[in-house]
């Protein structure tokens, strides 16, 4: 008996089931490319320009200060200075009073709140809706949670009179959207500003998802963390705010983004209790706390910003700014040589057709690998500048559907970008010349 | 909302587990589906809403109490910690995302810290993931090693959070206390065992693992070569793992030694060994910690974390890294910080114990860790007006924060459902304290008598 049960033990696999299909990831493999080759790194999403000062300055206040209880455990649903400035300032937002310990919870940054969304509400046998092309953990966050992802894809519509294609050119169709909605049906992920492909949703495309989430009485998770990085005087609109919707969706937001401090992981998630209470119990089970000084500076932050809201000199309103320009100068650079990108509306993504360039990557019939990916790699190799196939935001079935862009990162300083556009001409000139 | 679900095993082999999602599915399309059913919560976290540490943390805010309950330092972290966050935050590029297993600099200083430690080869990339706190650990063990079916095995009184995870990962906790061997000499942490029969029916072919915590919370028990050995011989017998939590591996006083039983012949290969920057610098702000195993388990714990939070804070790590360097070089000199600590602490458990003592109470003197329990029932405190539901302990804290204007944390709480009636006249202080804290703590213990007298 004994010896039977020890080697159905060893046949079995150490490790448990949740954890099938989901042990593949992008970033493992295209970060270390980058790393190994690139000379400009356009790929990974994070800035290559520093912090604010005032939230660096903050960041020192806090760890150096005479309170050196900032550098032992704080309030476990988040640090009372940041829960109550992150309630106010939603609270305006939203129009709504929000209460700092309810209605507001911290998380290491917004990928954990995306991780307690699921494991508080995705059970096995519920399906969540995502929209294609979405930021990759959705997927594999879902599977985790024993849930089935149902994707329905924005699909291009053509520009108009030989215009660049904008993000906003990427749509839902209704009735496809509509088809997605069952009775197992438990939740849907938005995320606008989308990465990658940058699109603003619009108010009429919110009212469309809205109206099903409240004809079939389902949650939406709404990742909102590039909220801030909205462009030609485009209006970010909280789906929250829309009719029917305060009671059934969290809000998921990133100090990484919005302070261009991503390596500081600090997020949260803002909603009614009804739901938060929940997130609560996957937070104090999982993390329970997060880092006390950071979560003090991010306060201090935006203690700053709420000061000087709407103001010229905001940090919100300059980071968008600087990113408009420096999006119009990728898109330029890209322009020029004959990728043809997609002009978002917002975050600090853009992805590119590079169908013009397929000559320098041959088609391999009956590859595994999308032509992307395969494309991706031998740019990063061959030309130095990494970024990321469009097929990683799509699943499994579906990554040869958009196999032919690729996304690039400009929260770049200006030099990178220059660079960047030295390599692209460059490009451009060694295909021309026989 | 609770469903259960069944497995049949047969001839200790696992042959399938009966699904409930069909059940679970007729019940939503039958019954009328109602907002509030929709938006209920999943399964997993059925039941684990409520927590010892909301109650008694909200004390803290409260400055006119003396406050000696959750595990936190009231003391400085060594300054050359402080000053390497703030160099590191300081570097533009630190501010952005690491790598997601471990910054780079922090593993490879983990892996130099604790190939001295274990004897062994670490690799950085493979045999070490850095974690949201020990707790982080904890869970991404749990969640990739542990599933519906499996029965874990803890040791009570145990660190709170151990029940829930594995509840949540789909589990069965499966208890074991350690028992007071009463030989009339003074109480000690090394007077807490276990029993070798005991632990040995515990185990049968659904134990997956066994969670170890030494230096033990609450009780401050250092676990010998010996009793390791018990248990490292069924871990191996049961083909188990072992899950180590040893976050106060460095708080170990005169006359111990802290013993790693992935260390034991045949562990490494089934031991997860986690540790704590929080407690090992007096950082529990911070919330880094590690888990330390061979490349075929920490792989899975590594598939869990980047399908959860994906990489922890960069400047925090590069400080931590920096310090741990600076301790490394010195770790031949008493002046190490592990050890430095240690002595510090030592000095402080005395008081602690001298103060109860001289209150008219026996101490457990804790042979490491930063905890004392004491059996309070000896003072005979009337308590039958508070609400009889509430195991005493509770009762008792609950009182003596009102009017003693002291905190601490009962007992029953680190313990199972049939455990609690025997650990509920213990209660748990916390002695990495200032002196000022300790000497408030003092003036209440000399003036208890007198009040209640």
């Amino acid at each position: 008996f004994l010896s039977l049960s020890l080697q159905a033990k060893m046949s079995r696999p150490v490790q448990a089931q949740r954890l099938e299909g989901i042990d593949k990831n992008i970033w493992v493999e295209f970060v270390k490319l980058a790393a190994t080759y690139s000379t400009v790194n356009l790929g990974q999403g994070f800035p290559d320009f520093p912090p604010p000062d005032f939230l660096k300055e903050a960041f020192v206040r806090a760890l150096s200060g005479e309170n050196h209880m900032l550098h032992q455990y704080t309030r476990a649903f988040g640090h009372p200075p940041l829960v109550k400035i992150l309630a106010q300032f939603f609270g305006k937002l939203l129009g709504r009073d929000l209460d700092p310990m309810t209605d507001v919870m911290v998380t290491v940054g917004a990928y954990q709140a995306l991780f307690c969304c699921f494991q508080a509400f995705v059970d096995e046998g519920d399906e969540v809706i995502i929209i294609e092309p979405f930021f990759d953990c959705y997927e594999p966050m879902v599977k985790m949670a024993g849930g089935t992802p149902v994707f329905v894809p924005l699909r291009p519509k053509a520009p108009k009179d030989g215009k660049l294609m904008s993000s906003a050119d990427w749509q839902l169709d209704p009735a496809e959207l509509a088809s997605k909605f069952s009775e197992r049906t438990k939740a849907i992920v938005l995320n606008s500003p989308n990465n990658p492909l940058g699109k603003v949703f619009s108010r009429g495309e919110l009212e469309l998802i809205a109206d099903l989430c409240v004809k079939h009485d389902i949650l939406c998770i709404s990742d909102e963390v590039y909220e801030w990085l909205v462009y030609d005087g485009k209006e970010h609109i909280r789906i929250a705010s829309l009719q029917g919707m305060w009671d059934r969706t969290v809000i998921i937001g990133s100090a990484g983004k919005t302070f261009s401090a991503t390596g500081w992981k600090v997020g949260w998630t803002v909603g009614p209790n009804r739901l938060l209470q929940h997130l609560r119990t996957v937070h104090q089970n999982s993390v329970y706390h997060c880092a006390t000084v950071a979560q003090e500076a991010v306060a201090q932050g935006f203690q700053r910003e709420l000061e000087y809201y709407g103001k010229p000199d905001s940090y919100f309103v300059q980071l968008s700014k600087e990113l408009q320009q420096k999006r119009d100068w990728l898109v330029q650079s890209l322009d020029a040589v004959g990728m043809k990108p997609i002009v978002p509306e917002g975050t600090y993504f853009l992805v590119a057709d590079i169908s013009e360039f397929k000559s320098d990557v041959p088609d391999v019939p009956d590859s595994d690998e999308p032509y992307d990916s395969r494309f991706a790699k031998w740019m990063v190799k061959n030309k130095g500048i990494a970024a990321i196939p469009l097929s990683a935001f799509y699943c499994g079935s579906h990554k040869n559907n958009y196999n032919h862009f690729i996304r690039f990162c400009f929260a770049k300083e200006e030099a990178t970008l220059k660079e960047a556009n030295d390599i692209l001409q460059k490009w451009k000139r060694e295909k021309t010349t026989p | 909302m609770l469903f259960a679900s069944r497995s049949f095993c047969c001839l200790g082999i696992r042959t399938y587990q009966l699904r409930t999602d069909l059940l679970s599915r007729s019940i939503k399309l039958s019954a009328s589906v109602t907002m509030a059913f929709r938006h209920e919560n999943t399964r997993r976290i059925e039941g684990l809403d409520s927590n010892v540490w909301v109650e008694f943390t909200k004390v803290a805010a409260d400055p006119s109490i003396v406050n000696l309950g959750q595990g936190l330092p009231d003391i400085s972290p060594p300054s050359y910690v402080k000053e390497e966050l703030a160099k590191a935050a300081a570097v533009d590029r630190l501010n952005q995302y690491t790598r997601g297993f471990g910054h780079p600099s922090l593993v490879k200083a983990l892996s130099q810290v604790y190939e001295r430690v274990y004897g062994r080869k670490i690799d950085p990339l493979t045999d070490i993931l850095v974690t949201v706190g020990a707790y982080g650990s904890l869970f991404s063990t749990i969640q990739a090693l542990i599933e519906e079916g499996d029965e874990v095995i803890i040791i009570e009184p145990f660190y709170d959070c151990y029940e829930p995870m594995v509840k949540m990962a789909g589990a069965k906790p499966v208890f074991i206390p350690l028992r007071y061997k009463n030989d009339g000499s003074s109480a000690s942490s090394a007077d807490w065992v276990l029993d070798p029969a005991e632990l040995a029916n515990k185990f049968n072919s659904k134990t997956k693992a066994i969670i170890l915590n030494t230096p033990h919370n609450p009780i401050g028990k250092v676990f010998t070569r010996e009793e390791l050995q018990v248990i490292a011989d069924l871990c191996i017998k049961h083909d188990t793992l072992c899950i180590s939590d040893e976050v106060y591996e460095w708080l170990v006083y005169k006359g111990n030694k802290h013993i790693k039983i992935a260390t034991l012949p045949g562990m490494w290969e089934r031991t997860i060994t986690i540790g704590s920057a929080g407690k090992t610098y007096s950082v529990t702000g911070w919330k880094l910690g590690w888990a330390i195993g061979p490349q075929n388990l920490i792989k899975h714990l590594q598939v869990v974390h980047q399908n959860t939070l994906y990489t922890c804070a960069t400047p925090l790590q590069e400080a931590l890294a920096q310090a741990f360097w600076i301790d490394y070089k010195r770790m031949d000199d008493p002046d190490c910080y592990f050890y430095s600590l240690s002595r510090e602490l030592e000095s402080k458990r005395d008081r602690m114990a001298q103060l109860l003592q001289e209150a008219g109470l026996k101490p457990v003197i804790p042979d490491g860790g930063y905890f004392m329990i004491v059996d309070v029932s000896t003072l005979n405190v009337d308590l039958s007006d508070a609400d009889e539901k509430q195991p005493y302990d509770y009762k008792f804290v609950r009182w003596m924060i009102t009017s003693k204007k002291l905190s601490a944390i009962p007992l029953s709480a680190f313990c199972g459902p049939e455990t609690k009636r025997q650990f509920e006249k213990y209660i748990r202080f916390c002695f990495i304290k200032k002196d000022s804290t300790l000497d408030a703590a003092e003036v209440i213990l000399k003036n208890w008598n007198k009040q209640t007298a």
